[in-house]
């Protein structure tokens, strides 16, 4: 077979298709504007509900991704369509980053930096972009960037995954921990009125961790609902209150503030006994959630595709042609879409690979 | 705490101020609360050289009794429309208010106008019935604190004193307080914007003091309209203030700087009558904490005699903050009025130091 | 002293630092069920004093988690240990154990 399939993102979704099709023999090209493919799987320590490593799952994606040509370090900054045909322009620093090249001729047409520039040509393209965490300072009332002992869940997995102890800026270990869910999701204020859906059960997760680095400490997490939505996920809600004893407060936090010795003094209403409440706590874990990928707003106007309210890529239908766009030989996987969790990224992207392979090996392109 | 963290917000919530030739409009309780506030506003624009004017057939803006339920938005809307036609009539296009409540009506009308435009015209046209004036809506409009924000620099460079205590070298630890209708309603229209206001902290730190941060800034200053107008809800607003001096009490606050009419006249009276229901009192050695206007304290640093900014009037004493800052005053004169008669003096309060 | 005609109000906000968990460990120790609440309130809505008193089962155990002891004694005391609070419960708290663990504690705390 001698079509070509270019996968934009080299996250879980990405690599995972990328790898599936390079294995049904297809000749795929994988892009990633960073400089190491993993995307924010790579960040991870360990995963809900099982805490199973994130690297093995990548390590796993890895090894069926032999047959793939990957090219990190680059950004794409046309696509062309031709037919059936497109052509993916991509500029990078080819030195950089230990990026590995194909030798392709430079075009002559591509402007502005014409010496950088690489034409791909593709006989479809999926688009694997996935998403980019809230930018937890701008919700200015919690604090994020301004008080030390406010951190996200993200820089929390860093030191998971680092293996250095967890400690406040003071650098004492934690008596009091919060952790906050929904930051950045459901909150119209923010313009995010989605749920991010996996925050609830990194909340537990995380809770339950530092549970057991700190067994004596306290850990109370604010949340609005809690959304066990997948299997296992309640059973590990129950556990943090059985085994570790985690507190669940349901209020969303208002606001916080630095106490003089760099606690954090939060403030919600204990909606269960109708009381607004405040705490001291010595660290807290804001769980930021899903916001649609940066680069994907270009690449969408490129393609002419469109995008929900929420921001995210619209499929050609959310029931039946989830991994389909309006443009044939366009196909969406994982987080572009909106927030999902890293096994449901797997599952989509394996979807999406063999929709691929059926609209390549189909006589009626656009057939999904 | 990582104040670079503050200055990311800040640079998010700039405004434009204008330079000069401001049409000012007063607030009509500030000058029972707090006399010469106003006077010295007009007396340091003149001073750094710019152009203020005031027509004195303003009248209130209403805002007090629009907030208050007891005056309808469309007749509030009249009455400003009827202050910038004094404005347009004048030959002006800044807009000045000295009142936080005032500004947050005008921006609101503004706000309205432009999303609403046949509310405009309506009320152009209550006004011409009503009147037969018409109006140019302000160019720029602006607070009294973003101005004395924008002058902050000419101020100190004018000045003789600064939030420096003169014997330790140490910078006077200052709480600040922004109205609620300077910001809350329009984050984008405040300097610095809601969460963070700017506006006090930048003149704190141009003029050499250290702000401090506590737990209960965004706390209601005990004011909120309805909370203190009815005396039946008094209770509430003296523990709003309250939770907020409990709250800022282990930082050692020794100024609160405000912008509004209504807080500086809470954090400073009610200081009093807490020492009076219970015998607390929150500055160092039974003092009270001293609470200003962003006026009087660019007055004192531009060494205005103390007496003329008013300071007196104030239930707290200031001579704490008078003394560390090095400024000279005369106990005998602190209670003579401009022509030297004795005013009268108060009684004593029974906790907190008197002067 | 001066009367001003109104008085301080009482902060209505619960400062957790400031809680009394004595109860809690108590009961806990005794029926760690308590633990396992979500909020869903079965227990309060098929609760038989709850009906014609300001009981509610549901808000007793989640003041005691928080340290806020203040209105356990009045609370219980309406209680009538029918145990349909328990049958409902779908977390499996033992609410008749620990209404008795509560006394429990009541008679060692005070």
């Amino acid at each position: 077979m001698e079509h070509s399939v270019i996968v934009i993102g080299g996250g879980v979704s990405g690599m995972t298709a990328a790898g599936m099709l390079a294995q049904q023999g297809f000749n795929v090209t994988l892009l990633e504007k960073e400089a190491e493919t993993g995307g924010h799987a790579a960040r991870w320590d360990r995963l809900f509900p099982d805490r199973k490593k994130a690297s093995e799952v990548l390590d796993f994606i890895r090894k069926g991704m032999s047959r793939v040509k990957v090219i990190t370090g680059i950004t794409v900054v046309n696509i062309t369509r031709n037919d059936k045909e497109f052509t993916v322009v991509t500029r990078g620093q080819v030195a950089d980053g230990g990026s590995q090249m194909a030798d392709i001729p430079h075009p002559a047409s591509c402007i502005p930096h014409p010496a950088s520039c690489i034409p791909h040509p593709a006989s479809c393209i999926l688009l694997a972009t996935g998403y980019e965490l809230f930018e937890a300072r701008k919700k200015e009332e919690y604090g994020y960037g301004i008080y030390n002992n406010v951190i996200t869940s993200a820089e929390l997995e860093d030191k998971f995954r680092s293996g250095s102890p967890i400690l406040t800026s003071e650098g004492k270990p934690p008596a009091r921990i919060g952790i906050v869910h929904c930051v950045g999701s459901r909150d119209e204020k923010v313009g995010n009125l989605y749920c991010s859906k996996v925050c609830c059960v990194t909340g537990v997760k995380q809770a339950i961790e530092l549970k057991e680095m700190y067994p004596a400490s306290e850990v109370f997490n604010f949340y609005m609902d809690l959304r066990m939505f997948d299997r296992h996920f309640e059973e590990l809600y129950y556990e943090a209150q059985q085994k570790w004893g985690v507190s669940f407060i349901r209020g969303r936090l208002s606001e916080c503030a630095e106490n003089p010795d760099g606690s954090i003094i939060v403030k919600t209403e204990d909606t269960l006994t109708g009381k607004p409440l405040k705490m001291t706590v010595d660290l807290l874990v804001l769980l930021t959630g899903f916001v649609p990928g940066r680069g994907m707003a270009s690449i969408s106007a490129m393609l002419g595709l469109t995008t929900g309210a929420d921001g995210f890529t619209n499929s050609a239908d959310s029931h039946t042609l989830n991994n389909s766009t309006e443009i044939p030989g366009i196909f969406l996987a994982g987080a572009v879409k909106g927030p999902v969790s890293i096994s449901e990224s797997i599952a989509d992207a394996r979807a999406a690979a063999i929709q691929i392979e059926v609209y390549l090996n189909s006589d009626k392109p656009g057939n999904d | 705490m990582k104040p670079e963290g503050k200055r990311l917000v800040w640079n998010e919530y700039q405004k434009e101020i204008a330079n000069d030739n401001y049409f000012y409009v007063r607030s009509c309780v500030r000058q029972n609360f707090f006399p010469a506030a106003e006077k010295t506003f007009l007396r340091y624009m003149k001073e750094m050289g710019r152009n203020v004017f005031e027509n004195p057939s303003h009248t209130t803006c209403s805002g007090i009794g629009y907030h208050s339920d007891i005056v309808p938005f469309e007749t509030a809307m009249t009455m400003v429309a009827r202050q910038f036609a004094l404005m347009s009539e004048a030959g002006y296009e800044n807009f000045v208010t000295s009142c936080i409540t005032s500004f947050g009506l005008y921006s609101e009308v503004l706000e309205t106008w432009e999303h609403f435009p046949a509310v405009e015209e309506k009320i152009r046209g209550h006004l011409r019935n009503a009147t037969g004036r018409e109006f140019v809506k302000p160019k720029n409009l602006a607070h009294a604190s973003d101005v004395t924000f924008k002058l902050r620099k000419d101020i100190s460079k004018a000045g003789k004193y600064r939030l420096i205590n003169h014997i330790t070298g140490n910078p006077i630890r200052v709480v600040e307080h922004i109205g609620c209708h300077y910001s809350k309603m329009f984050p984008s229209k405040g300097v610095g914007g809601a969460e963070y206001p700017y506006v006090l902290i930048g003149m704190i730190e141009e003029w050499g003091g250290e702000v401090i941060d506590y737990p209960e800034r965004r706390h209601c200053c005990g004011f909120g309209f309805r909370q203190y107008l009815v005396k039946a809800n008094r209770g509430y607003s003296v523990s709003s203030s309250k939770k907020k001096f409990d709250s800022m009490k282990p930082y050692k606050p020794e100024l609160i700087l405000t912008n509004c009419p209504g807080c500086p006249m809470f954090l400073d009276r009610w200081q009093y009558a807490i020492s009076e229901m219970e015998g607390t009192t929150y500055g160092e050695n039974g003092q009270g904490i001293p609470v200003m206007t962003y006026e009087e304290l660019a007055g004192l640093i531009l060494g205005y005699d103390p007496w003329d900014l008013g300071l007196q009037v104030h239930q707290v004493p200031v001579e704490p903050l008078l003394e560390k800052m090095g400024i000279p005053y005369d106990p005998a004169k602190k209670f003579l009025d401009i022509n030297g008669n004795s005013m009268g003096k108060p009684k004593p309060p029974s906790s907190m130091k008197f002067y | 002293m001066i009367d001003f005609g109104y008085t301080l109000t009482r902060d209505r906000q619960f400062d957790y630092d400031r809680g009394d968990l004595r109860y809690y460990r108590l009961v806990r120790s005794l029926e760690p069920s308590i633990d396992l609440c979500i909020g869903c309130g079965s227990c309060s809505a098929t609760c038989s004093a709850a009906q014609f008193t300001n009981l509610n089962i549901r808000k007793l155990h989640t003041v005691i988690r928080r340290g806020d002891t203040t209105s356990i004694k009045a609370g219980l005391r309406k209680c009538m240990f029918c145990g349909k609070c328990q049958l409902v419960c779908p977390r499996g708290v033992n609410l008749r154990n620990l209404i008795l663990a509560l006394n429990r504690a009541i008679e060692q705390l005070g």
